[in-house]
């Protein structure tokens, strides 16, 4: 709320004040921080009421509006987020803000589908797929996407299918990624699409494949001509699943495009593109509950192999700006090697933790992405102002270690005045560079030393379970 | 044609439906509280912005609130401040020779059609264009640019897809210079904002053009996708913080898009609005006109009553 008032109070105020900028950062602050302060006062109050919620839920409207999330969807959820939070007993152990985050969250879930959808590719063969939406939504990429992941994930032998006859070069992207990955593209120049659909169902039967991906060209959903085609093209191929490919950062436009879509083609599934972005994704929320029809698959990136299946609950805390504490553990899990977190382990309960090891953990720690993007994916972390933190900071710590040779970087002790300037010719830097990455590094180890002694204190069990990678919790529990 | 008719076209559909509503709660009497709440819905419903729609009805609290107004002298309000916001680009002087252009974005928003409907343009008005395929990432991005490039008559510069896009941009300059061309438009691969490693490339781009003359480019266009919602706040944020945008080409709008959002934030970082892509066509790009822009928002409800 904090964030709202001065927002507004300094709106009118924009033309002598124009530091506009401001406004809008403070705006995009977090949905959980400001339902915190707003329900600090509801402690102890005894149950959630109509008068007490008023102002969270008026926080929790502007959120979802600023996530595109659109303005009937926005609606009819805080009416249901009202009627759930109404008569419930604020409960002492958490905050009524973390309470009613709890029920928005819930019901978020609930619309996203809650559970994960998996394509059941039975039924006839081959198994087609059609991609239909807006220019520039992404259908081509992720029609080589989808493709790949089939072939890897399901063992399909996919078809691909340039049916866009109308872009410019439509038809050699598709030839060209479906040759960087290997899979076959059926095309017939800039034919009849409904006629290349058919003759290319056709083909696949003659040629056993199993899958069939038809790539369409983008087209508005106001556009009755080229939206007739693609009925006739669906009535004559008569596809398994129809992908309705949205970018994730349409806005208001969603509700219209989507149902439009979806009552001329009763798509079956909805491919959320550029999901790597920094949109918030509401309008994936906006889709769902207007035509039903669930979320398939993410693109995460302009590689093919950057796909993954939807998973709603994660898209809710997005929504929220909660973070997304499960995506962080898996990108951890696919970087860090189970047999190096076993030696760090051992490394620090032994304290003999070196410089060579830092400059390995600073090394998968970037592997990870971005140090910023990480960090948004940790609840709380989100508010900070993250745009400050320079990236560079890292690189230079790791030119730094870089430019010792490996004995120094065993026995630090050893880098006195000569050796310093060496390193920091070596690395581009200073030496006041060089003497913070040591004292960082002494500062750390003298952290560790403590964990160590405590763990052994403890029979080393405390630091044990601490340091479980995340894989081999996975091993004990099956 | 005008500018209006053509963005009118699209927008006609959800406006009447919008502007009806808006009538019924603008005519009930004193502004309350409500009122500018539901107004606000009505403006974002609209895809006015979030922003914008704040700014608006903060405009009419102001000066509104408990009073009685009829529709006309609510609108009037809103208009002025709609006015207020928005500002017509400063004319485009084509003087410097070559004129280089540089278009950027996020994927999908429209750069390569953009470009192929600009070279059109400035072909039409006796200009000498030349195109650099700067777009080496994407497949067959060149292959779509080269159709471009021949529709508009327009020349082309080009390299092996996957080469250095700076290699590219830096032989076109050399190329405008070299064949004397009036203009340089210079396309990008489309990137998210907040990738990194690819905003430095395009530094890097800059930074190897200006070997040539310290002055170019002289403009930077951003390129945004008028369905876009919220995010295109982040984008032209995070875009100018690393380049001084000179313009901003919304596309797409011959849909239901108004491309409200691009609203607030062109004028927060005043950054013109440049040019309004309506339709796949080759000449469906019209320079960016305030006063038809803000008739299209509220033609319904003037022409009322």
């Amino acid at each position: 709320m904090k964030g709202a008032l001065i927002f507004r109070r300094g709106a009118s105020n924009y033309h002598k004040n124009k530091n506009f900028l401001l406004y809008y950062t403070i705006m995009f602050s977090q949905l959980t921080d400001s339902l915190e302060s707003t329900l600090k006062k509801l402690r102890g109050q005894g149950t959630l009421s109509e008068d007490n919620i008023a102002e969270s839920l008026r926080e929790v409207r502007r959120a979802f509006l600023e996530a595109d999330v659109s303005f009937n969807v926005t609606r009819d959820f805080v009416n249901a987020v009202k009627e759930k939070a109404l008569g419930e007993e604020v409960l002492l152990s958490v905050s009524p803000g973390q309470q009613i985050v709890k029920i928005i969250n819930d019901e978020l879930t609930e619309i996203m589908g809650g559970t994960v959808k998996e394509i059941e590719l039975g039924g006839a063969s081959p198994f087609g797929i059609m991609m239909v939406g807006l220019q520039g939504a992404g259908k081509t990429t992720f029609a080589g996407k989808i493709a790949l992941y089939m072939r890897s994930k399901k063992k399909k032998k996919p078809l691909l299918v340039a049916a866009d006859v109308y872009r410019p070069a439509a038809i050699k992207q598709l030839q060209v990624l479906g040759k960087s990955l290997g899979i076959p593209v059926y095309e017939e120049g800039q034919g009849n699409p409904v006629e290349i659909i058919k003759n290319a169902k056709q083909y696949a039967i003659d040629n056993g494949h199993d899958l069939v991906i038809y790539d369409t060209a983008g087209r508005l959903q106001i556009d009755d001509t080229l939206m007739l085609e693609l009925e006739q093209a669906r009535d004559a191929v008569k596809p398994h699943e129809i992908f309705f490919v949205a970018d994730a950062m349409i806005g208001q436009e969603a509700v219209s495009v989507a149902e439009t879509f979806y009552q001329k083609l009763q798509f079956t599934g909805v491919c959320l593109s550029k999901m790597d972005g920094d949109t918030r994704g509401g309008a994936a929320l906006s889709i769902k509950k207007i035509t039903g029809v669930p979320v398939v698959f993410v693109g995460l990136g302009e590689k093919p192999s950057e796909i993954d299946l939807f998973h709603p609950d994660r898209m809710a805390s997005r929504i929220l700006g909660m973070g997304d504490v499960v995506s962080l553990v898996e990108k951890a899990q696919s970087v860090i090697e189970e047999k190096d977190a076993k030696d760090l382990k051992k490394k620090i309960l032994n304290n003999t933790f070196d410089l060579n090891d830092f400059l390995k953990q600073l090394r998968t720690i970037k592997k990870m992405g971005r140090i910023k993007d990480l960090l948004k994916l940790i609840p709380g972390l989100n508010k900070l102002p993250l745009d400050q933190f320079d990236e560079k900071e890292l690189v230079y710590v790791e030119a730094v270690l870089s430019s010792m040779t490996p004995k120094e970087r065993k026995h630090p002790k050893i880098i006195e005045g000569s050796r310093k300037k060496r390193i920091a010719a070596g690395s581009g830097t200073t030496v006041q560079r060089v003497n913070q990455v040591l004292t960082q590094f002494t500062s750390m180890k003298a952290m560790f030393k403590g964990i160590g002694g405590m763990a052994k204190k403890n029979s080393g069990s405390t630091v044990g379970s601490n340091y479980t990678p995340p894989k081999q919790k996975r091993k004990k529990r099956r | 044609m005008g500018f209006l008719s053509l963005i009118k076209g699209g927008l006609s559909k959800t406006r009447s439906a919008l502007l009806n509503e808006f009538k019924g709660i603008v005519g009930a009497g004193k502004i309350t509280d409500e009122t500018l709440e539901t107004l606000e819905e009505h403006l974002i419903k609209a895809d006015v912005g979030v922003e914008a729609a704040f700014i608006l009805t903060d405009a009419l609290r102001e000066e509104a609130l408990g009073k009685s107004l009829t529709n006309e002298e609510v609108i009037s309000i809103m208009r002025s401040e709609a006015e207020r916001l928005l500002s017509n680009p400063p004319p485009l002087e084509l003087k410097n020779s070559p004129h280089v252009i540089l278009i950027i974005g996020v994927n999908g928003a429209g750069k390569t059609t953009t470009i192929g409907k600009l070279a059109a343009r400035f072909k039409k008005e006796g200009k000498k264009v030349l195109i650099a395929a700067g777009d080496t990432f994407r497949a067959a991005a060149i292959d779509q640019l080269e159709v471009w490039a021949e529709r508009a008559g327009a020349e082309l510069v080009k390299h092996q897809e996957a080469s250095d896009p700076a290699a590219v941009a830096y032989d076109a300059c050399a190329a405008a210079k070299a064949r004397g061309s009036d203009v340089l438009l210079i396309d990008t691969a489309g990137r998210l904002h907040n990738k990194d490693h690819l905003m430095e490339e395009l530094k890097k781009m800059v930074r190897v053009i200006q070997k040539h003359d310290p002055s170019y480019p002289h403009d930077i266009w951003l390129v945004i996708d008028g369905n876009t919602g919220q995010n295109t706040i982040s984008q032209t944020k995070v875009f100018h913080q690393s380049f001084p945008l000179t313009g901003l080409v919304v596309t797409k709008l011959d849909g239901t898009a108004r491309g409200g959002s691009v609203l607030s934030i062109s004028s927060s970082l005043q950054i013109p609005i440049r040019w309004i892509g309506v339709g796949e066509q080759i000449d469906q790009l019209v320079p960016f006109e305030k006063e038809e822009y803000i008739e299209a928002l509220f033609e319904d409800a003037l022409s009322s009553d």
